[in-house]
């Protein structure tokens, strides 16, 4: 029996027994509920049980395609907003990058007639800019020196000022054997600080990988599972330690003792920086060869205890090396956590662009370098754009370890794992 | 014969390693311990409310704090949504292997291993110098306010450096919301952003806080992208605006520890400022640990 | 007999490039439960999620064929899929209700569906739990944690939050297979009531419950549909010697 009847088209909620003596709850919200079942066709059995059923019919028209603009807009803004940490990076890199573009463009300010390009500089926007800068600077009275000297050449018509800029890095000086950007004749040669970064760093690898690795391997291959879960959050503890606890730690403590210890006459120099710097890399490198390492294959090490290897055989001889990329991979990553460590170097290494061999000699990193004099440099100087394109080199280094270990290495585990047990 | 040397080599390798984890241990609790004794007689109510007096070699740190904790807010209202935003999209909508999710993944991976040195170059270069510079040019006619360190630049910055560990967390937390839930709900003729917003997130909940207390924690202790974005030596009074400077904890640490006129009579207040400082992350860090403990055991 | 309410012609599903289900025809009526039974793996699973478009979300999917409801193919472009869900609930072999209270797990599917008026809701709740035979168990403590409840009642209770959506097709996933035996009859007759209104198709692995609850049944074996019958004649007295064998336990 098909009774059609308007009023039942738009009811959500048929009427059950219980309810039929407080119909007027019922009636009031009908129009609002389903609205896109107006108009349908319906049908209504009437039911023994005393339930009153409407039954309604799909129809083409009431499934019908509907824009949902709240959706559309959430999944767009949410894309967009993943898509700005891409963005970020390119960002970083323009910004760090572009900073250091003064450096490239000397040359054809030489060739176009240097009084008009000052006098442009000097006249439209540029005056307030330049207003605003000095003031900016005024924060840091200290850099007097540098001021003074970048100010003598935006002066229009100072053309010779211009020309013999003392102040005038060229690629081959960046090459020089001296930093000294402070100076009557300023030199800014990478070598000491690139060669303070390398010395440092590998100073602090030697001393974190060992000790980070050897760790790892006994939370993965020999401590019971109660120990573990102790070991690995405390010694992850030390990542939250921040490098200014670190850098003041080594500052304070570590260079005394090492002092007295070692006998050395520079007190603060690359040793105490570079084990410094290896406590923080310590976590990073062990958190990950842990994860490796537990992540290899247990097939493996079963395979090798079948074969009557001891536990420590199996550790050393089947977990360590099967582990090999993902524990290059990691120290790769503390490479690259020492490479930028800017707290640690501007507070225990002494600071000293020297270029030596000798371990208990100052050093002074390319990081410490920018954060120590940014601060006191003068916007849109040579000085300023050369602390910039340490901050690129920085940056594309590390992107390009970040890379490497990422692609690379992590290539290499899948294939090793994959093609070993397929 | 064989078996006594092989058991030894054994018992010599598993030692070493075993030795390394309890350096490395001992590493800790000692700066742990020296911090401690360094810093306790300094630290007290008194010390934790009052300015610097004398040029700082007396009186307290509460500017630093309170620079700080404005620095970490700011910076949460920035980082949070934000990064709470990209693991939504990297686990809800982009399909596992796209390019654009894999490039999404990768920026994520640079960006936490990005030195703090190079976020704050780029808050002196694009914050600072492109935006600030840029407002002040188009609102105020060239009148210098936005164009200089501020907290408000610091704090962005800072935002930038910890939007990876935010997504981690979250991501990771987002994991744990079963699939059947979605399911369910969109069997319901949920919509997928209803979806998301009522049963994803509400699951996710423990996660984002884990991820904001981590990157709290993260903000609170870095001090190479404050440098020349905002942070101060020393402020008579505290930041009134998000255009003022402000004082840091860890920049106050820095600067007692190495431009200081008089290191030796200043090393209490250094050791206590230090002292608050690992106090503050190590709490953080230990509540966002247990969270995400509690997390990990109650499956869903 | 009257017309199908679902009519399903030469449907067939491809995880990838595997074959999942092969050229399956069938009609289902309305008012009534339809069961699907056969060994594990065999699609019934996956016949049934085609039916309300739930295997739209796995990735690399394709589908073939028509699946007509209503004179509506549901499978046509013009077709609103989350429309589609509101009138094909579907319950889950493992119950799944959300963290919220109980009212709020019902009261869910109303309040996106735009219904926010708190007595309209509370209606909905009621008749929802009272129609899922959970009502009397649970309506003082409708703000307690439907987490807190027991396996069959929190069954029940994803049965009364699919309801409360008021759907003309309730597909039914072994709905009582993680169950112990008390709360699977209390499900069963639970289906025996709701086919009143409901047209329902319920995929099970238990026999004994496919013969109790069911008019129609339809046994499938390795992605094909074998026999699609009353239920009395399949199982007592089946076409096919597959059938046969599996109804009898010689195999699945």
């Amino acid at each position: 029996m098909k009774v059609a009847s308007e009023g039942d088209a738009t009811f959500v909620f048929e009427k059950s027994v219980e309810m039929d003596n407080e119909p007027t709850n019922f009636e009031e919200p009908k129009e609002k509920l389903i609205p896109q079942d107006k108009g349908e066709e319906l049908t209504s059995d009437k039911k023994t049980r005393g339930l009153v059923r409407g039954t309604y019919r799909f129809t083409a028209d009431s499934l019908k395609k509907k824009v949902r603009l709240s959706e559309f807009i959430s999944e767009k803004v949410i894309t967009g907003v993943a898509f700005l940490t891409i963005t970020i990076i390119v960002l970083i890199f323009l910004f760090v990058f572009r900073e250091t573009l003064p450096l490239f463009r000397q040359h054809s300010q030489k060739v176009t007639t240097t009084a008009q390009v000052q006098e442009q500089y000097g006249s439209d926007e540029g005056a307030g800019r330049n207003a605003g800068n000095q003031e900016v600077y005024g924060i840091t009275k200290d850099s007097i020196t540098s001021a003074d000297n970048s100010r003598e050449t935006i002066e229009p018509g100072n053309n010779e000022g211009r020309v013999i800029f003392p102040d005038k890095a060229t690629f081959k000086g960046l090459w020089g054997k001296e930093w000294m950007p402070v100076s009557d004749k300023p030199r800014y040669g990478l070598m000491p600080l690139i060669l303070g970064t390398f010395k440092i760093s590998i100073l602090a690898i030697l001393f974190a990988a060992p000790l980070a690795i050897l760790a790892a391997l006994f939370s993965a291959a020999f401590s019971p599972k109660w120990l573990r879960e102790i070991i690995k959050p405390a010694i992850e503890l030390l990542a939250g330690f921040p490098s200014v606890v670190i850098g003041f730690f080594a500052l304070m403590v570590m260079a005394s003792v090492f002092q007295n210890f070692f006998g050395y006459s520079t007190r603060l120099n690359a040793f105490v920086g570079g084990i410094a710097m290896a406590l923080a890399a310590i976590p990073i490198i062990f958190t990950m060869t842990e994860d490796v390492m537990t992540a290899v294959p247990e097939s493996y090490k079963e395979a090798s205890l079948a074969l009557g290897a001891s536990k420590w055989q199996t550790a050393f001889y089947v977990t360590l090396p099967a582990a090999t990329p993902g524990i290059f991979a990691a120290i790769l990553l503390g490479i690259g956590r020492i490479f930028g460590e800017t707290m640690i170097a501007l507070m225990a290494t002494g600071n000293a662009a020297l270029i030596s061999m000798n371990p208990f000699e100052s050093v002074r990193t390319l990081s410490a370098t920018i954060g120590a004099e940014m601060a006191e440099v003068v916007f849109g100087d040579t000085h300023y754009s050369v602390l910039f394109l340490i901050g690129s080199l920085l940056f594309i280094f590390t992107f390009a370890l970040n890379a490497f270990a990422e692609f690379y290495v992590k290539g290499k585990m899948v294939a090793r794992f994959q093609g070993r047990i397929a | 014969m064989k078996k006594w040397t092989n058991k030894l080599t054994g018992g010599i390798m598993v030692g070493t390693t075993a030795l390394s984890v309890v350096i490395i241990i001992a590493i800790i609790v000692v700066m742990f311990v020296v911090i401690i004794i360094g810093g306790k007689e300094q630290i007290s109510w008194k010390f934790l409310t009052s300015f610097p007096e004398d040029g700082m070699t007396k009186g307290g740190i509460f500017p630093a704090i309170f620079g700080t904790a404005l620095m970490v807010l700011l910076m949460s209202v920035a980082a949070v949504p934000f990064g709470t935003i990209t693991a939504i999209y990297l686990t809800e909508y982009a399909h596992e292997n796209s390019f654009l999710s894999k490039c999404i993944r990768f920026a994520v991976k640079t960006l936490a291993m990005v030195p703090s040195i190079i976020f704050g170059l780029f808050g002196l270069g694009f914050f600072i110098k492109f935006v600030g510079d840029g407002m002040d040019h188009a609102f105020l006619g060239g009148h210098l306010k936005w164009g200089q360190p501020n907290i408000l630049w610091a704090s962005l910055t800072m935002a930038l450096l910890t939007l990876p560990v935010v997504i981690v967390s979250v991501e990771e937390a987002i994991h744990t919301v079963p699939g059947s839930l979605r399911e369910a709900s969109l069997a319901l003729g949920a919509t997928k952003w209803q979806t998301i917003r009522k049963v994803v997130l509400p699951g996710a909940r423990s996660g984002i806080l884990t991820g904001t207390i981590l990157a709290v924690s993260r903000g609170a202790g870095e001090v190479a992208p404050i440098l020349f974005t905002g942070a101060a030596y020393y402020l008579a009074t505290l930041p009134h605006s998000v255009s003022d400077q402000f004082m840091s904890l860890g920049y106050h640490i820095y600067i007692m520890s190495t431009q200081s006129t008089n290191v030796d009579q200043t090393l209490p207040i250094q050791f206590a400022t230090t002292l608050v400082l690992l106090m503050l992350t190590f709490i953080l860090n230990f509540t966002a640990v247990i969270i995400r403990a509690r997390l990990r055991r109650t499956p869903k | 007999m009257k017309e199908a309410k679902i009519k399903i012609r030469n449907v067939s599903f491809y995880y990838g490039t595997k074959l999942a289900l092969n050229t399956v025809s069938l009609d289902i009526y309305a008012n009534q439960v339809t069961a699907f039974i056969g060994p594990s793996g065999c699609g019934k699973s996956t016949f049934l999620r085609t039916l309300n478009r739930m295997n739209d979300l796995i990735p690399n999917v394709k589908i073939t064929g028509e699946i007509i409801i209503d004179d509506v193919n549901i499978y046509d472009r013009q077709i609103d899929v989350v429309n589609l869900r509101k009138k094909i609930g579907m319950v889950f072999q493992k119950s799944n209700p959300f963290a919220k209270s109980i009212y709020e797990n019902v009261a869910y599917g109303p309040k996106i569906n735009g219904i926010h008026n708190k007595k309209v809701l509370e209606e909905i709740v009621e008749t929802s739990l009272k129609r899922a035979a959970i009502w009397d168990e649970v309506k003082d403590r409708l703000h307690d944690s439907a987490l807190g409840l027991s396996g069959g009642q929190q069954q029940r209770l994803c049965i009364a939050r699919t309801l409360a959506v008021n759907p003309e097709i309730i597909l039914m996933d072994e709905p009582a297979s993680a169950l112990d035996p008390i709360s699977t009859s209390k499900i069963e007759e639970l289906i025996f009531q709701l086919k009143e209104l409901y047209t329902i198709i319920i995929v099970t692995h238990n026999m004994q419950q496919a013969a109790r609850v069911s008019e129609m049944t339809a046994f499938f074996y390795i992605g094909e549909l074998i026999e699609y019958g009353k239920t009395k004649k399949i199982f007592t007295n089946p076409e096919k010697k597959q059938t046969e064998d599996y109804i009898t336990g010689r195999f699945g």
